[in-house]
């Protein structure tokens, strides 16, 4: 433990949130709403990353596709797949809009996982507004196109008489808590791989300070390797369960009978 | 340290809040494993319901990440 000098274990100890402080860009000023901040570089980076892809990656059109078209081009046709299959065939209006929010999940969830990078989908202020904006639009259409019918998706007409208005209840509950879910979902997922790999982190110098740190040290290594094995899936799974639930939510909106 | 008791409230919840991850961990495997069950059964129409597993495991799995969130904001909130 001694023979490790000050300045070193300073840099070494950090804390597991860290990596989720919202900092100016330059210098170390107060943080304003225009204040260029680490966030506002990674938005910007996500959004250039679809950018090349989507816009100069096809930009060939060829018949047999780059790399980067057949990539594009796969994208497309899964979520293209998923609308119509989860939401139905009037559903497809809706395509340009939810394969938006894909790609930018997809794209601020695998640049997340780059070292020293900034996971955007991590605060719950990213995904609360990507949610929020779900929710309003689900509504919206689902006002718009039925009126009045609407109301329905909460009425379970399948249900005996005396339970419908209980379950009446349930149904609006479970209606607002929808923007809540869906937001924590994707925001907690992110963040709680993060903190995980970034705690192993914190064990993985251990081998400086003590003799314990033979044993820790590899193992935490082992599970820092791990974990991001794990994150690499639920990178991609959270950006396809935040979408696939944007098509039932739809889908509800769209034909809200029971 | 110094006896701070609403601290040490916070810092009881949290750890209790984690009890939550065995109930969504049961919730997600019995969805898992309910769906292989099923698939193995009638494997040709498996593949048309990875999507109702995805929805489900999300929605099990909700609930484990709200208490991971109760654990957070006795941590940094109270």
């Amino acid at each position: 433990m001694t023979d490790v000098p000050q300045d070193v274990r300073n840099e070494l100890v950090f804390h597991p949130m860290d990596q989720f402080i919202v900092k100016p860009l330059f210098g170390d000023g107060p943080v304003h709403w225009y204040t260029p901040t680490n966030v506002t570089l990674w938005l910007a980076i996500c959004v250039a990353a679809i950018f090349f892809m989507m816009v100069i990656g096809t930009r060939g059109r060829a018949v047999i596709p780059s790399r980067a078209q057949s990539i594009a081009e796969l994208a497309y046709g899964f979520i293209h797949k998923m609308v119509e299959d989860v939401a139905g065939k009037d559903g497809l209006k809706f395509f340009p809009y939810i394969f938006t929010l894909f790609m930018f999940i997809v794209f601020s969830n695998f640049l997340g996982l780059l070292p020293r990078a900034f996971t955007t989908t991590s605060h719950i202020a990213v995904t609360g507004v990507l949610a929020l904006l779900v929710f309003v639009t689900v509504t919206v259409v689902g006002f718009v196109k039925n009126g009045a019918g609407f109301l329905g998706l909460f009425w379970v007409s399948s249900a005996p008489l005396a339970l419908r208005p209980i379950l009446a209840l349930i149904e609006v509950i479970s209606y607002f808590v929808r923007p809540v879910s869906h937001s924590i979902r994707l925001a907690g997922n992110m963040m709680a791989g993060h903190a995980v790999m970034k705690v192993f982190a914190a064990f993985a110098p251990l081998i400086l300070f003590s003799g314990v740190g033979i044993a820790v040290t590899p193992l935490s290594i082992i599970a820092i390797a791990a974990m991001y094995g794990l994150e690499v899936l639920v990178a991609f799974i959270q950006a396809y369960v935040f979408t696939i639930l944007t098509c039932v939510y739809l889908k509800d909106a769209l034909h809200p009978a029971h | 340290m110094q006896g701070d008791i609403v601290q040490m409230g916070a810092y009881i919840g949290a750890g209790l809040a984690c009890m939550g991850m065995g109930g969504s961990a049961i919730g997600v495997g019995n969805v898992a494993g309910n769906f292989l069950s099923g698939a193995l059964r009638n494997p040709s129409a498996a593949a048309g319901q990875t999507a109702t597993l995805f929805i489900g495991i999300a929605f099990a799995e909700a609930l484990g990440i709200f208490s991971f969130l109760v654990a957070l904001l006795l941590m940094f909130a109270v």
